[in-house]
């Protein structure tokens, strides 16, 4: 079943690339396959592929609990906060919060979370930014 | 002769302190990467290219890096399959059959050097093998026009998903989805943004990099969060090593078999879709056929610990030949290679071997190199290795997502490209659980833009006739080897695929 839904949305996917590509604008220097053709092979591949997929299903894969949906879910937001914070809390507090919650996630107790948490911010911020000169995230407090 | 000159200026340009540094250091990085349960040489090399790239280093030393953690990580696989019949990465899963019947036999130290001392035969051969089968390969390639080359990329795409791959579909889907990818931007032929609704910072496309480190190592993590595996594979087991040589009449009866595996392995390396899985399962297969009489196979065999780690190494160093020679890597990890070059503005192909041969023979003299201290580093100090088991994933994975979002950080310093990469590790995992390969998804984006160009600079060639791509004697041929390299699976590829996944755990996406 699974296999089903994906290859539906492939074909989604595959009439949406399609649309896209009929929709870019043709400059009038163009050469004898212009920048459309390509596309519209592609997006044929993938329609193809999603149907095959369709006919004919593998196995369905284990799919996690819904706990350990919302784990992931979860996880996914608090590595995306940290991608828009890391410009204004700077590297070293915005890497120790993300780095401790995984490592919390992951089974760690809560002290060795915050250990792991700060070894890690601190250790990628000696190491890349002292020793080797990487440019990383500055915040209001310069590191 | 005209090779060992340039392998001699390639030694010169190889033997600095700072290349000696950066390749052992590679190594030591790529046995550690190897050994972990959960980070391959496509994890680790692409975990190191962002860093290497803003770390500033020059072509040469980065590639010598990057490939030393490559031949390292191949090494390193074969540790955890000995000792904790897990395997460390995807090519070490066949030295679990004997490796680990050996280490509960007590023969774990022999068993490790044995397999170091295979897996430095393997490296060194297919090495030589290289330097002798590029330039010849490049001979070659030299008479390819845009049609050929058109069809060579349709041939590595086609062939990506190897003999062993069941769902040719889904293959098909991820290599259309990577090179689908690589549209988005604006096009370089005639200026027209396509696919980029208005983003401004999809204009210079998506960077690779960020595919690659989102597809592999991010989703990775996401593996790891979703099952909770927060603890090391080794805890609870006793890790006895025992004596670190092994016995000279053991070497001496695995001779022939170390032998006849490089050849065998090299030759898997260096045909498309193969790769080192396939090198150490069929090296495992031939040996079993050729000098098992005892039925000692699988009950602890050296000569079944030698052989899939010969294979595996020689298919490694195979797997370089059309990578560097025709610009078209044949397996995941070479892939990975292919991006390292091309984030250093260096073509890979034909061209490269003329225009700059200090890059190709550097690297070459580097593998020599590499190999000699792998072997160094993984006899005696193969204690050391074990240890790094011991690390519970609990630390590990949030120290692996964190320099991911360094490295990337680095390079552009934008929000914007780490929020595109958490998109690709959640894409990853995705098409991870529904059996969907990443390895054609990382080669689309790589080489999606060359491809369309050579297709669209053949047919403006020939004023815009489409049948100028099978023209040439050269190119039909290239297209029957893809058209049979596709349908090939289907038919044999559910046996082949059955025997090589019976030592598999589930989440094998990341196959080399």
């Amino acid at each position: 079943m699974s296999d089903r839904i994906f290859g539906v949305f492939g074909i989604l996917l595959a009439f949406a690339y399609a649309m896209a590509a009929l929709a870019i604008e043709e400059s009038f220097l163009s050469d004898a396959v212009g920048p459309k053709a390509f596309p519209l092979i592609l997006a044929a591949i993938l329609g193809l592929s999603s149907l095959a997929i369709i006919l004919k299903p593998d196995a369905e894969p284990r799919w996690p609990a819904l706990g350990r949906l919302a784990e992931i879910a979860a996880a996914v937001i608090v590595m995306i906060a940290y991608a828009q914070l890391l410009p204004e809390a700077g590297f070293v507090i915005a890497t120790a919060f993300a780095a401790g919650y995984l490592a919390w996630r992951l089974g760690s107790r809560p002290l060795e979370a915050v250990a792991t948490g700060v070894g890690t911010s601190v250790g990628i911020y000696v190491i890349f930014h002292l020793v080797l000169g990487l440019s990383l995230a500055r915040g209001p407090w310069g590191f | 002769m005209d090779i060992f000159a340039s392998l001699g200026d390639g030694f010169a340009i190889a033997l600095t302190w700072q290349n000696l540094a950066l390749a052992l250091l590679g190594c030591f990085l790529g046995t550690v990467m190897g050994a972990m349960p959960g980070l391959g040489p496509s994890n680790g090399v692409a975990i190191l290219i962002p860093l290497a790239f803003t770390m500033g280093l020059g072509a040469t030393p980065s590639l010598i890096l990057l490939t030393s953690v490559y031949y390292g990580a191949m090494y390193g696989g074969r540790i955890s399959s000995i000792l904790l019949n897990i395997p460390g990465d995807e090519p070490a899963m066949m030295t679990c059959l004997d490796g680990h019947p050996m280490a509960k036999k007590g023969l774990a130290g022999e068993a490790l050097s044995l397999s170091g001392i295979a897996s430095f035969v393997g490296a060194f051969f297919a090495t030589w093998g290289l330097i002798f089968l590029a330039p010849q390969l490049v001979k070659i390639a030299l008479l390819f026009g845009p049609a050929e080359y058109f069809a060579l990329f349709a041939l590595a795409f086609m062939t990506l998903g190897g003999v062993s791959s069941t769902n040719q579909a889904k293959s098909a889907f991820a290599a259309a989805l990577g090179i689908g990818l690589a549209m988005i931007g604006v096009d370089t032929q005639t200026g027209v943004p396509r696919f980029t609704f208005g983003e401004v910072h999809l204009y210079d496309g998506i960077d690779f990099l960020v595919a690659i480190v989102g597809l592999f190592a991010l989703s990775e993590v996401l593996i790891f969060l979703e099952h909770r595996h927060g603890g090391s594979d080794a805890s609870g087991k006793k890790m006895e090593i025992g004596r670190l040589y092994p016995p000279l009449s053991m070497i001496k009866r695995c001779t022939p078999t170390m032998l006849r595996t490089s050849v065998l392995g090299f030759i898997a390396g260096v045909l498309p879709g193969a790769g080192a899985s396939l090198g150490s399962f069929i090296s495992y297969s031939m040996e079993k056929r050729l000098v098992d009489r005892e039925n000692t196979f699988g009950t602890g065999d050296p000569r079944g610990v030698a052989a899939p780690e010969t294979g595996n190494n020689a298919a490694a160093g195979g797997a370089l030949v059309p990578m560097l020679a025709l610009g078209v890597p044949g397996s995941g990890t070479t892939a990975v290679l292919l991006a390292v070059l091309l984030a250093l503005n260096i073509t890979p192909g034909p061209l490269l071997f003329t225009q700059n041969p200090d890059v190709v023979w550097g690297l070459i003299a580097a593998l020599f190199i590499a190999n000699f201290m792998l072997l160094a580093m993984n006899i005696p100090m193969v204690g050391l290795f074990t240890r790094v088991l011991m690390v519970p994933s609990r630390i590990l994975m949030p120290i692996v997502a964190m320099v991911s979002f360094v490295g990337i950080y680095g390079i552009s310093g934008s929000s914007f490209d780490l929020m595109v990469m958490i998109g690709f590790g959640v894409m990853g995992w995705g098409l991870r659980k529904l059996d969907v390969p990443l390895v054609p998804i990382i080669l689309g984006t790589l080489l999606g833009n060359a491809m369309e160009s050579n297709l669209r600079r053949a047919i403006t060639i020939d004023n815009g006739n489409w049948w100028t791509l099978v023209d040439s004697p050269l190119s039909i041929g290239l297209w029957a080897v893809a058209i049979v390299g596709f349908v090939l699976p289907v038919i044999v590829g559910r046996r082949v695929k059955a025997k090589m996944q019976q030592r598999r755990d589930e989440e094998g996406a990341l196959r080399d």
